[in-house]
């Protein structure tokens, strides 16, 4: 993957701008020295690196407005950083940046239950969100599997979902109104802890615009009662196209249960070893996961059990216990842990329209095949959001590069059965250059105008999303 | 009057517009001041794909509401978010068509539970201010690749572009519903009990209070049992509220429903003449708003967030209601009332700068329903 060249006139004036920085934020808020630096040289996705020129971590907004200004004034590239968990790069810097962690901005504001909101600082992390309320019986509803590290702030940047968004939608679903400065240091107000917009729609298109038009640092968020209680059931099937069909049979009959996970064989295999979780070996297995009273999950998991026995499950285990639950999501939770564990991985993200699962689970073997990496499949399957995890070998000379091109072939293949090329995690560096295979160049142009808007200088987190060569006149045009 | 038959034609006419155009679906919103030549998507219209297995459905900007809510009823499926129909308030004929409904997010009292409009649209596909046909989003309920321009189109007002084609994530249809009605109530208690209602697990999808009945009305809905059950134990939990009573009779109960979502009680026929806003709040304000209204209030939806009013003509209510965060759009009035106090909220100039600038880019030559959502600043 490639990155822009670094700015050397930005590199040479390296002493001035941190000595700048130095004197808007406390002294331990400017990190420049090479050997601390490297803690930020890359996200997630650990196959590409760069230290910064400098990391910040200011502690309020109007310390963010200051450090902005500055780098404004200076031109220099800022990227936004929450706690770098984004699979995507879309917090690797580049040898010229300003990363921008807001880190220390952790606070909660305000919790209000009359009006169902929680106002945080966006360094917060998601799962201290729903932390914040749980003992009053509310949560916050998206739940990436790394809730436990990743902060609201990049939840924003990449409109994050989790297992449960089925029900509860992602990110932009759960967002009222942000406070957010611009690249320019303007301090910004976006909706609020009312329902919808006066005017256009901007907290819509900010959600999921990867720290590329302002640096948001409060966030009202929706919160919601927690339902009296929630129930899996696993099954497990003899083949991937069976449990495809069973997901689409369990849609099509009216019932919308909070979560449909799929896992194929391979990913099974992994996870029982590391965990131990009691799954069945078998090809596919799904946990579909109900909520309500004890009553209304009887009644939902009895619809649900009746479809899935007409596919000749394998396995059919409702959960009986608070402890059985917890098992049965132990082994989908720990299932990038556990491929972690045997092998190097990389992570995809595509979706794909429901009712294509059982073609592409198909092709994605025989690409398997082809290219002679093993794959294994975990993901949110009741919205085709599919996260195949391509097994390789780090160390090994090329097998990075060919993971990745099997990689692109895969997200080709979404795209080319109606999908897209990613459902949660965001474009960042990893998507960058396959946009042209979803978007026509028009369709591209347009969203680089709402860039051009909100940053038309073109310095917040410049070098993501868009194929580079599409944004070169623009990120040259504004160095 | 342009009526282009797909969007080629659209990308012409817009294209090789001289002047301003204004533009339709089933002409039943035309609220503002926008002017210039009549351009309508009405024929843009059709289903072209429809998976129920896949919950999505994607459909001409022309196709009329009610094209799309057959199609899906009839594999017991529904759109969400419970579209306003604006025909009885704003006194017009026609046919709602989804362009129309998307481009003024059109959501009703399912919104605090199912989200706006804005949040089933899952793609979009439009023809710019310059003739440029562009799509964004797709016919899959997660995509983040790219900006999310679906957001920015829906409530956009025709003023970014014009939509010709749409998809939505549906759900399954509603086996049954119940409601439970709180009567002799004031504004305070009402909130209050709206907030009980909605801070409780029994998922409520409808919260609204008639001021003038002093009457709270709380939707339950899903399967029989679980319908039963809940509306039960909210009963229970909203005692000290007064003693609920559950509609019995089904062709009442939607029928309210109908018209706290198409804002029936500010219509001419019930509400009087009079300019209608709609004022958009936390609930928590809402007792606030409804002591500085006093009785132009007629309704309040979205459990206190939505407050319908009906004010004497030319009355500049945003000024009575300084100070409480949220915004108020003037819907109905006639043409110099829109020109003298703006149809939609002012913003702070930093937001009205973004709004304006994006439509310079999206529309450099201005010709999109001009007048209409002008990005005036609070400055000005
Ligand atoms: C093991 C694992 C499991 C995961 N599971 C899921 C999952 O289930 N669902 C899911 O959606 N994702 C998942 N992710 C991806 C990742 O956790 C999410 O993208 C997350 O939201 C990133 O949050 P972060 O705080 O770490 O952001 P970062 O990685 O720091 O940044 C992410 C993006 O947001 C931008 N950004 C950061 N802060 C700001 C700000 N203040 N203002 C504006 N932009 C900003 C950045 O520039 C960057 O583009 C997973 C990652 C890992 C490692």
């Amino acid at each position: 993957m490639q990155m822009p060249q670094p700015d050397p006139a930005i590199i040479q004036r390296k002493a001035e701008i941190v000595a700048r920085l130095q004197r808007v934020l406390p002294h331990d808020a400017v990190i420049h020295e090479e050997h601390e630096t490297r803690a930020y040289e890359c996200d997630a996705l650990t196959a590409y690196r760069c230290p910064p020129l400098a990391a910040v971590l200011p502690a309020s907004t109007a310390e963010v407005a200051a450090v902005l200004k500055v780098c404004h004034e200076e031109g220099v590239p800022v990227v936004p950083r929450g706690s770098g968990t984004s699979l995507a790069g879309g917090a690797l810097p580049t040898a010229d940046c300003v990363i921008l962690g807001v880190a220390r901005l952790a606070e909660v504001i305000e919790t209000n239950y009359p009006d169902r909101y929680i106002r945080v600082q966006t360094g917060r992390t998601n799962l201290s969100v729903t932390g914040a309320v749980e003992e009053d019986g509310w949560f916050y509803a998206p739940d990436p599997s790394s809730q436990l590290a990743c902060a609201i702030a990049g939840n924003i940047g990449m409109n994050s979902g989790g297992a449960h968004c089925l029900k509860y939608g992602v990110t932009t679903n759960n967002l009222l109104g942000v406070t957010m400065v611009m690249m320019d240091g303007t301090v910004v107000e976006i909706g609020g802890a009312h329902l919808d917009a006066p005017g256009l729609d901007l907290l819509g298109v900010i959600c999921g615009s990867e720290g590329q038009l302002g640096v948001v640092t409060e966030a009202t968020l929706r919160i919601l009662p927690k339902p009296e209680g929630a129930r899996p059931v696993l099954m497990g099937f003899d083949s991937n196209e069976v449990a495809g069909e069973c997901v689409s049979d369990i849609i099509k009959a009216g019932v919308l249960p909070v979560a449909i996970e799929f896992m194929d064989r391979p990913c099974i295999r992994a996870t029982e070893a590391f965990a131990g979780a009691g799954y069945p070996d078998c090809e596919a297995l799904l946990i579909v996961e109900v909520e309500g009273s004890p009553a209304e999950i009887d009644e939902q998991l009895g619809v649900i059990m009746q479809i899935a026995r007409r596919h000749d499950p394998v396995e059919l285990r409702e959960s009986q216990s608070a402890e059985e639950s917890a098992r049965i999501w132990l082994g989908r939770k720990s299932a990038f842990g556990a491929m972690g564990q045997i092998n190097d991985y990389m992570c995809l993200d595509g979706t794909i329209p429901v009712n294509e699962l059982p073609h592409v689970l198909r092709r994605i073997g025989e690409l398997s095949e082809q290219y002679g990496l093993e794959v294994a499949n975990v993901f949110h399957a009741g919205d085709g959001n599919m996260h195949p995890l391509i097994l390789f070998n780090a160390n090994e000379e090329g097998q990075l590069e060919k993971c990745e091109a099997f990689g692109a072939d895969i997200l080709r293949l979404c795209v080319e059965v109606g999908g897209c090329l990613t459902g949660e995690h965001g474009v960042g560096i990893e998507k960058r250059d396959l946009m042209l295979d979803q978007f026509a160049p028009d369709d591209l142009e347009a969203q680089l105008r709402v860039k051009d808007v909100f940053d038309p200088r073109w310095l917040l987190n410049p070098a993501k999303v868009f194929p580079l060569a599409v944004t070169q006149n623009r990120r040259q045009a504004a160095g | 009057m342009l009526t282009p038959r797909d969007e080629a034609e659209l990308s012409e006419a817009i294209a090789g517009a001289s002047g301003a155009l204004r533009i339709t679906g089933g002409g039943t919103r035309p609220s503002g001041r926008t002017r210039g030549e009549v351009l309508s998507t009405g024929h843009l219209s059709g289903i072209r794909l429809y998976e129920p297995g896949a919950l999505t459905i994607v459909a001409g900007a022309g196709t009329p509401v009610t094209e799309v809510e057959e199609a899906l009823a009839a594999q017991n499926q529904r759109l969400p978010f419970e579209p306003i129909d604006h025909r009885r308030l704003l006194e017009q004929e026609g046919v709602p068509t989804i362009g129309g409904m998307v481009a003024v997010n059109a959501s009703g009292p399912r919104r605090i539970q199912a989200g706006a409009c804005r949040d089933s649209l899952i793609g979009v596909r439009f023809v710019d201010g310059a003739g440029t046909v562009i799509k964004n989003g797709g016919r899959v309920m997660k995509n983040v690749t790219g900006y999310d321009l679906v957001k920015l189109l829906a409530g956009s007002w025709g003023t970014l572009g014009v939509m010709s084609e749409l998809s939505f994530k549906v759900l399954p249809g509603i086996a049954a519903t119940a409601t439970l009605r709180l009567g002799g109530l004031a504004a305070e208690g009402a909130v209050a009990a709206m907030s009980a209602a909605l801070g409780s697990p029994y998922e409520v999808s409808g919260a609204a209070y008639l001021p003038d009945e002093g009457d709270v009305i709380l939707r339950i809905e899903g399967f029989e049992a679980s319908v039963a059950y809940r509306a039960e134990r909210l009963s229970g939990l909203l005692e000290r509220f007064g003693a609920a009573r559950t509609l019995t009779d089904r062709a009442e109960e939607a029928s309210r429903w109908r018209a706290v979502r198409d804002a029936a009680a500010c219509a001419p026929s019930e509400g009087g003449a009079g300019d209608v806003w709609r004022i958009s709040v936390r609930p928590s304000d809402g007792p606030q708003v409804a002591e500085r209204l006093g009785s132009r209030m007629r309704l309040v939806d979205w459990g206190g967030g939505l407050i319908w009013a009906v004010v004497p003509e030319g009355q500049p209510l945003r000024r009575e209601l300084a100070g409480i965060a949220g915004h108020a759009t003037l819907l109905r009035a006639a043409p110099e009332t829109h020109a003298a106090l703006g149809m939609f909220h002012p913003e702070p100039e930093a937001l009205a700068a973004v709004s304006r600038g994006l439509r310079a880019r999206f529309d450099p030559r201005g010709i999109l329903n001009p007048g209409l959502m002008d990005g005036a600043s609070a400055a000005a």
